[in-house]
């Protein structure tokens, strides 16, 4: 089944996605009728939800996590916020969560987020890697840094990150958000080593001279920095997908920076006036366009055998329901909440065809695909599956559903990923490092 | 239908996934895959069908390698424990699911909160085989590094388990409210920190995942020493145990449950599990020929070799695994790390201990590393495999076993298929999973294993400081809790 292909640069197909976080992305979503906020923590909860998503085939879905509590925001200072009794606290594991739905699901995308700050390297590839395994190629990652102090001091094993939130708000150089960024970018890249340690023909099964392996096409990765090393390889054979598409959202060029480094697809979050929205505040979608794809040119992609970056625009979505107008809702969700609902991407409350009117401009103005954020959950959801999406399908702005399954590379139009150890070999190159 | 019999002892069963040794025999045409994750839907559906108590599954922090080379000869590569047992508890309903983790290269935060997170969506039937991990071998692949000293792991893991548990305490019953009239949906009051400054760990951290439906994961260790014995007699709730042979199994059942008093827990606290490997035959003596033919099978010529070289220490170049074994005496440095077989204490002892077996016996190369390493518990028809599995139970030399099969991922079926419904003939096996008699609820794995229930903390009884945080509260330790990798024989 074709895609729709955009006339833009990157010849990329375009692609829907939705975030899924908690009860909704409004604080007070949890306490809409037809929430669930007594099965936020149950199987059942995600279970209907993915299969909304699932369904309706939206192309992938990612599952916001973080280590420490929700009061904790980027940069927080305090290392012990408490629990803001008024919104969803808790959560469940979002990698662990996307591996217990990927049996359940059968074509959406499955995009967990993990962070690498705290978390060992090795655990986070190859636990990613096992997810693509059990969803037979649907994984992905979002990576995240972890930038607050509640969340060192969970772990204690570093100190808190030294970070002038104001500064990073505003875009200007941050040695505390550079570290944190330079250490996820060596978190990145390890991965993507252990991803490729195993070729893909290295189980070979030879009775006659009693291997299993072909020891020449397992390869230790020998990852080194004055932060942490690896030595490999993976403890996982080469999973479905080989490399999964990697994704982290970016509100500043020095974050672009990382995108442009190791990741695959970026959102960003453009004609926002929130201040939440950071370095990107107010810029309309070609401006950040222009960032990342400068962002690009200073960055070695095609050295690194990755195509050109995906850019996805976030949108905070609120459709209108029968009886209630979107607008209507919103104010009756803020006076829940007693302030104003501000997002660092911007919000869209209306009627499916305005929404679509303003993704069908962005898509103009050069992105690849939305990331569709539901303020209130199962409501949002359900309503972009049943009445958004259709519409989106109707206009040539989302590709038409009942595609078969496939891996999620596929669906952001990358091609099948290279094994850099067997393209060193096959160049007559016997040593690993050369590959490194 | 035939029903358990209340006046006998009743058998527990584990279905243990094929591991990545030379027991897993991968050259039978039967053999499928290790990594696909049809073979794990398939093994843990089938251990479900055959009303197993759980699946376990070992860990692997690092490929195994052979003088210095990746080790080429069995079965390698297998997926990350946490995320491989919630897809298992995804396609399954009522079997629990178990993974060895290691205290060594994990972080007491995250391994609680993704414990827990399993706890939740499977509906309560995870458990969690608490083991320390033996060296800078493994380190090489973490950030931590190789730079624990051998005692240090203990602490940590003492350490380790003690912060999890006061983690997995910290959100009482009713901190959710959920409350929408109020706008409260949790409750701060019933939310409490954690704060544990300890040699190992400087942690204060709030839980961000409510307390799950077991509370805390079942604790399955598997140490041996006096004082891994009484670490499990003070925490484990299973005890993975080598002591497969039936007057050795009585000697350190007794040991164990006699430590249980004294700790405050009654005998059926604690389940007694050793490893079993076993091969069925329609007679007797059709399984004893199946039993040479899989040990072959799992002692290939190189195997063979491989393991004598582990021993000597060094490259044999030349030995004939249909010969003797060499004349020459293991070196004395120190063993290499990753090595494929177990550790060697005394190399010499080791090797003259082997060529007196050899000489015997009059066995080649090949046919004593077989009789070493391939070993199998039960050997016989079913109703020989499931007479002997009773006895041991009624006999009190173990509380059940956990199986070890030979085959990915169909090594189970046969089992399953016949053996077990003698066991259930008997009146000694479950005949369906019990649900909850409140709530119709599928079973949590506590509740299949038969094991009480931790206690729920509330209020009254908690103490934010001074409390389960405190170093001062930490408990012991799983003492010599190696990595369940070879099968115990």
């Amino acid at each position: 089944m074709a895609d729709i292909i955009r006339a833009g640069d990157s010849g990329s197909p375009i692609t829907v996605g939705v975030a899924l976080e908690g009860g909704g992305w409004h604080p007070a979503a949890w306490r809409e009728d037809g929430a669930g906020p007594e099965t936020l923590f149950t199987a059942a909860y995600w279970q209907g939800l993915i299969d909304i998503a699932d369904e309706a085939g939206l192309d992938y879905a990612t599952l916001e996590d973080a280590l420490s509590t929700r009061s904790a925001g980027f940069g927080a200072p305090d290392d012990d916020p408490g629990l803001r009794p008024e919104i969803v606290e808790g959560r469940l594991d979002a990698l662990l969560t996307a591996s217990w739905l990927a049996p359940r699901t059968t074509r959406i995308g499955l995009i967990p987020t993990v962070t690498t700050t705290h978390t060992e390297p090795f655990h986070v590839a190859t636990a990613l890697q096992t997810l693509d395994h059990v969803s037979e190629g649907r994984a992905g990652w979002q990576l995240r840094i972890s930038g607050d102090a509640a969340s060192a001091r969970a772990f204690g094993r570093r100190p808190a990150p030294e970070i002038d939130l104001a500064d990073v708000l505003a875009g200007e150089p941050d040695a505390g958000l550079d570290a944190l960024l330079g250490d996820a970018a060596d978190v990145a890249e390890t991965a993507r080593r252990l991803w490729d340690s195993w070729e893909e023909d290295a189980i070979i099964r030879d009775v006659a001279t009693g291997r299993f392996l072909d020891r020449d096409r397992v390869h230790h990765i020998r990852f080194a920095s004055e932060r942490f090393s690896v030595i490999g390889p993976s403890i996982v054979p080469r999973s479905p997908q080989g490399q999964l598409p990697v994704t982290l959202l970016s509100h500043s060029p020095r974050v672009h920076a990382l995108a442009a480094e190791t990741a695959d697809v970026v959102f960003i979050t453009p004609e926002n006036p929130s201040p939440r929205a950071g370095a990107s505040r107010g810029k309309p979608v070609a401006e950040i366009v222009a960032e990342v794809r400068a962002a690009e040119r200073a960055a070695d992609r095609a050295g690194r055998g990755l195509a050109p970056l995906r850019i996805v625009a976030d949108l905070v979505v609120a459709l209108d329901a029968p009886g209630e107008a979107a607008t209507d809702r919103l104010d009756r969700l803020d006076d829940l909440a007693g302030t104003p609902f501000a997002s660092d991407a911007r919000v869209a409350a209306g009627s499916p065809e305005r929404v679509a009117d303003l993704i069908g401009d962005w898509l103009g103005a050069g992105i690849d695909g939305v990331r569709l954020r539901p303020l209130a959950l199962p409501h949002d959801l359900t309503a972009i599956a049943e009445r958004l999406l259709p519409v989106l399908r109707d206009r040539g702005l989302a590709a038409p559903g009942g595609a078969d399954p496939r891996p999620l590379r596929e669906v952001f139009g990358l091609a099948s990923a290279p094994n850099r150890y067997a393209v060193a070999r096959a160049a007559g190159d016997a040593s690993e490092e050369a590959a490194a | 239908m035939t029903t358990p019999d209340p006046a006998r002892r009743q058998v527990h069963l584990v279905a243990h996934f094929p591991g990545v040794n030379s027991a897993t025999v991968w050259s039978d045409p039967a053999s499928g895959s290790q990594i696909d994750f049809a073979s794990f839907r398939h093994f843990a559906r089938t251990a479900e069908r055959g009303l197993f108590d759980y699946v376990f599954l070992a860990e692997g922090l690092r490929l195994r390698e052979h003088g210095g080379r990746i080790h080429d000869l069995d079965v390698a590569g297998r997926p990350a424990t946490l995320a491989i047992l919630a897809a298992m508890a995804s396609v399954t309903r009522n079997i629990g699911v178990v993974g060895t983790l290691t205290s060594t290269f994990n972080e007491p935060t995250e391994l609680a909160r993704q414990l827990a997170t399993i706890d939740h969506l499977s509906g309560g039937r995870v458990g969690w085989n608490v083991v320390t991990s033996p060296d800078a071998f493994h380190g090489a692949n973490f950030r931590r590094g190789g730079f624990l000293p051998y005692a240090e792991r203990y602490t940590r893991a003492e350490e380790f388990v003690a912060l999890a548990k006061a983690l997995w305490d910290s959100w009482e019953a009713g901190a959710i409210l959920a409350d929408r009239e109020a706008g409260r949906f949790v409750d701060p009051e019933r939310v409490h920190r954690v704060r544990h400054r300890g040699p190992q760990f400087d942690v204060a951290a709030t839980s961000t995942v409510p307390r799950s439906p077991q509370g805390y994961p079942v604790i399955v260790q598997a140490g041996d020493s006096p004082a891994g014995r009484d670490f499990a007699a003070a925490n484990a709730e299973i005890i993975f145990s080598r002591h497969t042979g039936y007057a050795d199994g009585q000697q350190f059942y007794r040991d164990v449950k006699g430590r249980l008093p004294a700790a405050g827990r009654d005998e059926d606290s604690l389940l007694i599990l050793p490893g079993a490997s076993f091969a069925l035959g329609d007679t007797d003596a059709e399984a004893r020929e199946r039993a040479r033919e899989i040990s072959l099978a799992q002692t290939s010529p190189q195997t063979a070799v491989a393991w004598v070289e582990a021993i000597w220490g060094r490259a044999l170049p030349g030995l004939d695994p249909d010969g003797r074994l060499p004349d020459a005496e293991p070196g004395e440095g120190e063993q290499r790390q990753g090595q494929v077989s177990t550790r060697v204490e005394d190399r010499i002892a080791r090797a003259a201990e082997l060529r007196a077996r050899a000489e015997a016996e009059r066995l080649t190369v090949r046919e004593l590393v077989a009789a070493e390493t391939a070993h199998h518990t039960f050997v016989g028809s079913p109703a020989t495999i499931a007479a002997e599995i009773d006895r041991y139970v009624q006999g009190r030399a173990s509380d059940g076993f956990v199986l070890v099969p030979h085959l990915t991922p169909g090594g189970l079926d046969e089992f399953v298929d016949r053996v077990v419904p003698l066991l259930q003939e008997r009146g000694v096996f479950r005949t369906e999973y019990a649900v909850d008699p409140v709530t119709g609820a599928n079973p949590t794995l506590r509740r299949t294993l038969g094991l009480p229930e931790p206690q729920r903390p509330d209020s009254a009884r908690y103490r934010p400081e001074g409390g389960p945080g405190d170093a001062s509260a930490a408990e012991s330790v799983p003492e010599d809790a190696a990595v369940p990798e070879e099968v115990p024989a």
